[in-house]
């Protein structure tokens, strides 16, 4: 049991006068924007819930969340399973073990534009390595500045390239805890494949597959730089996510009210659906 | 060999292509990429290297970067290890609600920060300094080394902690002479962890810099969008961008599987 | 149920085994009875786990045969052996009702479900956990879980041998004896052939039947607890078993007659011909303090009760003496003698006297 000491507040001081300073200054200006309205000049006048409304019957936002949401789905169910399989092949033991490691961590440490930029050249029709394959091997009509059809295979890709590492990771690092007696008992209990990986090797994951789908989720719920430097958003608006829009409304028109009002639904959502996958993954660890 | 082994092979070669891609690129010359398809680099040079080593605006991009990720890093870490000491072995009045108000700033999106940091650490007089950023980034930093390393501190039996005192250690000298010791390869994980999400980042930094501090990576979009079709110029940038993360994550190979568990399986 | 035969069986880690270091196992001989209880007993990396490994064909071995009843099983996986293990740390499916754990290994080979449930309920009847039947495996005690991965090796019937690798390591000591004593009674219940590994004597004395010793991956001896104790075929189960162990003296054996110190000590039988390194063996508990005999000087005495151990020193070498009633005082001079028949030569450290021939 750990004991009452409320001496523990001064051990966290520092730790939440930085994040407080961070998140809790720009919060409360997000939050003052987002119940004003402004004609330019610095002079602000009070204006409600008048942006929150706006926001939450524009077309515009409806049909970029609507992206949004397929985005994250799209996502998850690829990089889950896929992480999933590969995490299980992975070698348990030997040279190999941090060679695979060090290789498929390294996608995740390339600065977020680097990634756009890394794709962009990567899928060029004539130049690049993708784009040329595509349209002069196989013969398939491939321009992302075109095709929305083309933009988005492409802005997945790339995201399951950046990211389904780190559920493999997670998902290694639960199955490599799991003592060798497991498996051993399994093979004289007669289990089958399917039943070593449903009644071992899944129960054991669960905890850090709870953690890999929760920070899939922010993440790719809060994505920004890469699908904008590769796309731009576009073409046209095909692949306008949640944040390129804010970032757009926000910098491109300076419409601050409205910007700050989307921030706070946007917030709101993100935590909202994170809470109610961390309740329901958990759900069974209560009985 | 396995016949499963096929998967991360596969896997493995899908990670490479582009960064090969990336690297060739950045030894080709401008007319070679811009006249045509090769797989490998006809003419070898080293001229976008050699840009991006002469020129100030390029390698300082590169300083920049360093710097505040490396403030960052230790300013992180550094509040940190109280912290998660606390969370995991004292109770206190509203513990379990402050440790879940931390986690959620790492769920805010960056984009809505963007515009109210800018007005923030103009205010503060910090825009354009490396500590600007590095404080930034502490947003999402900080909750995520107080995690990892409660994760870590948790495996530490407390009788360790108990025997010290009962040999008569100071709370400071036990803390830096055992405890810090026994958690090191936690210190390390996080560190690696503030490392890697401190140098991906480039919309807060990009935000809160225009000359002077401005990170490797945005000198890059400057590149790509005002200069036209600098290609090889960008691949280089890129593929020097990489070197470090690969760096950092060799020295810490044999943690990681552990670290991505943040500690607790 | 079937007869265990180990047929010329060795083992190496390591692809290319070059000389007997090199080898985990060295050539084992052995058969184990129908229905027998045995305790496989050595210290830690003795190989003992290696060699219940290849039994169970969690391991292949490099060289040599298993039969069961006479069919060889050395390439069978271990699902197809009919065996069932127990290992150190309790295995049990976490997810699962501790009902479904002791079900699974019947399902998976497709027992169909009524004779299931009987097969269950029986055993946890036996196992004394039929109310627990209903909960989740993940939230028993250890001794609990380590009984349901008993029950999941009992519950098949046509199981040869249930295998136990240190069961009890992670169980608490009071539990330990109760568990114990469980496993003993199950053994006359269902009269499976159990082989118990382990480390701990008392454990492999109050279980088995039989005792196979081992060290440094070969088998010292195969007896009762009584023979192990009485008789010890090697200077190592001597020490291993008994506490205090065994004493063993330097030895000069001339014409036939057994020396320590330059003093004639008399044997159980005579010696068998051949040289080598000798030493003389004999319990604590049959030396005696008595007014002639070997002189030595009382250096500790350790007061256990009902008797006390007197730890004296003849010359350089130190010998335990087993002392009902009063003891001698430290520092004291006396004099050891040893009972003729418990008194045994041992050249290179396997036993060179014969008890049928006398001397």
């Amino acid at each position: 049991m750990r004991k009452v000491n409320q001496k523990g507040w001064f051990f966290v001081l520092p730790v939440l006068i930085l994040v407080a300073f961070n998140a809790l200054v720009p919060m409360m200006t997000v939050v003052n924007y987002s119940v004003q309205e402004t004609f330019g000049n610095n002079q602000f006048f009070w204006h409600g819930l008048g942006w929150f409304q706006d926001i939450l019957r524009s077309e515009r936002f409806h049909a970029a969340l609507g992206r949004q949401f397929l985005f994250t789905f799209l996502i998850l169910v690829i990089e889950v399973p896929l992480g999933v399989i590969i995490a299980l092949s992975m070698p348990r033991k030997g040279f190999w073990v941090p060679v695979c490691l060090v290789t498929m961590a390294l996608p995740m440490l390339i600065p977020w534009n680097v990634v756009g930029a890394m794709w962009n050249i990567f899928t060029l029709p004539d130049i690049g390595l993708l784009g040329y394959f595509m349209n002069h091997v196989l013969g398939i009509d491939y321009n992302m500045t075109r095709s929305p059809f083309a933009a988005w295979v492409t802005i997945i890709t790339m995201d399951v390239w950046h990211w389904t590492s780190l559920v493999v990771l997670l998902c290694y690092a639960g199955l490599v805890s799991i003592p060798d007696a497991y498996y051993q008992a399994a093979k004289i209990d007669g289990a089958s494949n399917w039943a070593v990986f449903r009644y071992i090797q899944l129960p054991k994951m669960k905890q850090v597959l709870t953690i890999a789908v929760l920070l899939r989720f922010m993440d790719s719920f809060n994505v920004y730089t890469e699908p904008f430097v590769l796309t731009g958003g576009g073409p046209g608006n095909s692949t306008t996510l949640l944040s390129i829009d804010l970032v757009k409304i926000a910098l491109g028109q300076f419409d601050l009210g409205p910007a700050a009002a989307m921030s706070l639904i946007y917030f709101a959502i993100t935590l909202f659906v994170s809470w109610l996958f961390y309740t329901l993954m958990t759900r069974h660890d209560v009985k | 060999m396995q016949k499963r082994s096929i998967i991360p092979i596969l896997y493995i070669l899908f990670l490479m292509l582009p960064i090969y891609w990336l690297v060739a690129m950045s030894f080709k010359t401008t007319q070679e990429i811009l006249g045509g398809f090769s797989l490998f680099p006809q003419t070898w040079t080293l001229a976008s290297y050699k840009t991006i080593f002469t020129d100030p605006t390029w390698y300082w991009g590169y300083i920049n970067s360093i710097l505040y990720v490396t403030i960052n890093t230790v300013i992180s870490v550094t509040v940190a290890l109280p912290a998660a000491y606390a969370f995991s072995r004292y109770r206190f009045l509203g513990d379990k609600q402050l440790f879940f108000w931390l986690l959620t700033n790492r769920m805010a999106p960056a984009a809505v920060f963007a515009l109210p940091f800018f007005q923030l650490y103009s205010a503060m007089e910090l825009f354009d300094t490396h500590i600007a950023v590095a404080l930034a980034h502490c947003l999402f930093n900080i909750p995520l080394a107080v995690w990892i390393l409660e994760g870590f501190m948790g495996g530490v039996p407390k009788e360790l902690d108990e025997t010290a005192f009962v040999d008569g250690y100071s709370f400071p000298r036990f803390f830096t002479q055992i405890f810090l010791p026994t958690i090191k390869a936690g210190v390390g994980v996080a560190a690696f962890f503030c490392f890697m999400f401190s140098w991906v980042e480039l919309l807060l930094a990009k935000t809160l810099t225009a000359v002077y501090a401005k990170p490797i990576a945005a000198t890059m979009t400057r590149t790509a969008s005002s200069a036209g079709y600098e290609l090889g110029l960008l691949a280089a940038a890129g593929t020097l961008t990489i070197i470090p993360g690969a760096i950092v994550i060799w020295f810490v190979r044999n943690y990681i599987a552990k670290g991505f568990a943040l500690g607790r399986v | 149920m079937a007869k265990i035969t180990l047929d010329k069986l060795r083992h190496s880690y390591m692809p290319d085994p070059r000389g007997a270091s090199d080898y985990a196992l060295k050539e084992i001989n052995l058969d184990w009875q129908d229905g027998g209880a045995y305790a496989l007993l050595g210290p830690s990396g003795c190989g003992k786990s290696t060699l219940l490994n290849i039994i169970s064909g969690l391991l292949i071995p490099s060289e040599g045969r298993i039969l069961f009843d006479g069919t060889d099983v050395t390439g069978l996986p271990p699902d197809r052996r009919n065996i069932a293990q127990v290992f150190q740390f309790p295995v049990i499916y976490d997810t699962m009702t501790v009902y479904d754990n002791l079900a699974f290994p019947l399902r998976n080979r497709g027992v169909d479900e009524g004779r299931v449930k009987a097969r269950v309920e029986e055993i946890a009847a036996i196992l004394e956990v039929t109310e627990m039947l209903g909960t989740r495996a993940a939230n028993l005690s250890p001794d609990n879980k380590q009984k349901i991965s008993m029950g999941r090796g009992l519950v098949r019937d046509d199981v040869n041998v249930i295998m136990f690798d240190e069961p009890l390591t992670v169980i608490d000591p009071h539990l330990k004896w109760k568990l114990r004593s469980k496993l003993k009674e199950l053994h006359q219940k269902v009269k499976v052939t159990m082989i118990y590994v382990t480390h701990d004597q008392t454990e492999a004395l109050t279980f088995a039947d039989q005792v196979v010793v081992m060290q440094d991956g070969e088998v010292v001896q195969i007896g009762t607890p009584v023979d192990l104790f009485e008789r010890p075929a090697h200077t190592f189960v001597g020490h291993f078993i008994g506490s205090p162990g065994m004493n063993v003296l330097p030895a000069e054996v001339k014409d036939g007659a057994a020396y320590f110190n330059g003093e004639h000590v008399a044997l159980e039988g005579a010696i068998a011909p051949g040289s080598g390194r000798h030493e003389i063996g004999v319990r604590p508990e049959f030396v005696t303090l008595s007014a002639t005999g070997l002189p030595a000087t009382v250096r500790k005495v350790m007061d256990l009760g009902r008797h006390s151990v007197v730890e004296a020193m003849a010359g350089t070498t130190k010998i335990n003496a087993v002392v009902e009633g009063a003891a001698p005082g430290q520092g004291e001079a006396v004099h050891l003698s040893f009972r003729p028949d418990q008194t045994r030569l041992y050249r290179d450290g396997w036993i060179a006297s014969d008890k049928e021939r006398a001397a």
